[in-house]
């Protein structure tokens, strides 16, 4: 994928191949969280920060360990152990040296461990076979999309709160309704580009 | 053979490099040296900082009630910090209600001690303790009823108010792989500081219930930690209204014990429900209560005594009889104890009869 610039691929990974609207990667963390527009920020910048640090570690283990031993298959095992220590060592140093900020979304880290769009990335990155910025723009771009789906969805549960939900829909059934709904509308962003 | 190698080589040398990583940041990064936690501008503790709140009452053998384990989804492990808690985390925040947040109330294993602490823990709670003890005597009081006398081997006394409960433990046992907590009442007199009795009926597949009906016998261990519940005797004059079915007999026979041990001569009556005469039980006791307590009546109600029995008392459901005996009145109070259902329809009744709503006191089990 040399000939793709990186801006598209940024573009494209929050709007047409939004992780969770095009993909459905992260969809626990998604409906669990997204109840309050302050706490989805807090998750939102969280996964972004993760996924942009954690594709850049996956992107070097994987070009310069596993490529040269020819032990891409490991890439599995390997991709979750270092997002694993990653998620702890980050929260360890949010909590000690930047207190206001671990307040806002260092708790949420330990979530963000399990969470499949961070994995989906970082495999992403290698199928598709982008070059070392390519994997930044495109690790930064689904942070900030997913950031961008939850912070729609809370707003939207916050004004559907008063409304007559029928009792076996609410919570996460309408959770998933609206996430559908929000779906079709960004499929309206895929004719602008694509990337795969 | 090469491959395998490289690979064993290769993850080992990943995840030891990330291992001495952590370790790394555990020590240096992660370490805040040792905290002064005080108790109710009492009880002082040094603890080791980093951990939760929760878990450094819990080594100091403070038990907060703590249903989900920390894992900050149950809110029972609520305390208020006055000092050096830092900001309300938004994983607590669905748990702490307006007046919560006015007296710095947070939820203790989501708060971790990283400064010294001025904390605030109910009294009752810092009585809170694990207990040993042995099973020393079983009785059936009926064929679904058990009555255990827990007697404390590890030289503890239990202080507890008539009417609190325990949480006992059942360690794994065949076909219950972890150990569970469940809650139970105590049934003796808190006058008896070295010995609990409890009242526990069998239910089918319940895990503990299961474990004392049939595999817990006389003469083995057993722990329990208590006591927990703010369903006591309240320390009042007025005339009081007893009223339980089946097992809820437990905290109301402690309650009379209190009232024997205390002498308290108030007007009470006692409402058991139960379906036929072979499910009464302690009726002795309950003959002893009335000699002895002068204005105090038993009623037990069947509510499905058959014909053959000639059962004179009372017949339908304990509200019926509650009806019958009891005129409208107002300033009384009323202690309930069973299955959720029975309570509601109980405390509609009660409201029908005037008693006012914070007067009613209930201990409600599934
Ligand atoms: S122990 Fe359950 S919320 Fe803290």
């Amino acid at each position: 994928m040399e000939n793709v610039n990186p801006f598209v691929i940024l573009f494209a990974s929050i709007f047409t191949s939004n992780m969770i609207l095009a993909n459905f990667l992260g969809m626990c963390s998604f409906i669990a969280v997204s109840k309050e527009i302050k706490t989805s920020l807090g998750l939102g910048q969280a996964v972004t920060f993760v996924l942009t640090g954690t594709t850049i570690i996956n992107y070097l283990v994987y070009h310069h360990v596993l490529v040269p031993f020819g032990l891409e298959y490991l890439r599995f095992i390997v991709f979750i152990i270092t997002i694993a220590a990653f998620v702890q060592l980050v929260e360890m140093v949010v909590e000690r040296y930047l207190p206001n900020l671990y307040y806002s979304l260092g708790i949420f880290l330990p979530l963000i461990t399990v969470n499949c769009a961070i994995l989906g990335v970082s495999l992403f990155m290698v199928i598709r076979d982008y070059t070392f910025i390519q994997s930044v723009a495109f690790g930064f771009g689904s942070g900030l999309g997913w950031l961008l789906a939850i912070l729609a969805m809370s707003g939207i549960r916050q004004k559907i709160k008063k409304a007559p939900i029928p009792k076996g829909l609410e919570g996460a059934g309408i959770t998933l309704f609206i996430t559908g709904l929000m779906a079709l509308a960004f499929i309206g962003f895929s004719g602008i580009v694509q990337i795969q | 053979m090469n491959t395998i190698l490289t690979t064993i080589l290769i993850i080992t040398g990943i995840t030891t490099t990330l291992a001495l990583l952590l370790t790394l940041a555990n020590t240096y990064i992660a370490d805040y040296g040792e905290r002064k936690i005080r108790i109710n501008k009492d009880k002082e503790f040094i603890v080791e900082g980093g951990n939760t709140l929760l878990s450094s009452l819990i080594e100091n053998e403070i038990y907060l009630p703590s249903a989900c384990g920390g894992k900050g989804s149950c809110g029972y492990c609520k305390c208020a910090i006055n000092e050096g808690g830092g900001p309300v985390l938004p994983t607590e925040l669905s748990y702490l209600t307006e007046d919560d947040m006015k007296n710095n109330v947070r939820l203790s294993c989501q708060v971790k001690v990283k400064a010294d602490m001025e904390i605030q823990i109910a009294e009752d709670l810092l009585n809170v303790k694990q207990f040993e003890a042995i099973v020393e005597k079983t009785e059936d009081l009926t064929s679904t009823i058990k009555l255990l006398r827990l007697k404390i081997t590890d030289g503890q006394e239990i202080e507890f108010k008539a009417g609190q409960y325990v949480q006992l433990l059942a360690p794994p046992y065949p076909g219950s792989p972890d150990e569970v907590f469940r809650a139970y009442s105590i049934a003796s007199s808190p006058n008896n500081k070295g010995y609990i009795d409890l009242i526990i009926g069998y239910v089918p597949d319940g895990l503990l219930t299961t474990y004392v009906h049939k595999h817990l016998s006389e003469g083995d261990e057993i722990l329990f930690n208590g006591p927990f519940g703010d369903f006591y005797l309240q320390d009042c004059e007025e005339d009081a209204i007893l009223v339980a079915v089946g097992t809820g007999m437990a905290p109301i026979r402690s309650i009379l014990f209190e009232m024997l041990n205390k002498k308290i001569d108030r007007n009470t009556i006692f409402f058991f429900g139960a379906k036929t005469p072979e499910d009464l039980f302690l009726l002795d006791e309950m003959t002893m209560f009335e000699k002895e307590l002068p204005r105090f009546k038993f009623v037990p109600t069947l509510s499905r005594a058959p014909e053959e029995s000639q059962w004179k008392g009372e017949e339908g459901r304990v509200t019926d009889a509650m009806m019958k005996f009891l005129e409208k009145k107002e300033g009384r109070e009323a202690y309930l104890c069973g299955s959720a259902p029975m309570i509601d329809s109980t405390v509609k009744t009660l409201v029908e009869r005037a008693f006012a709503d914070n007067k009613i006191y209930y201990d409600k089990f599934d």
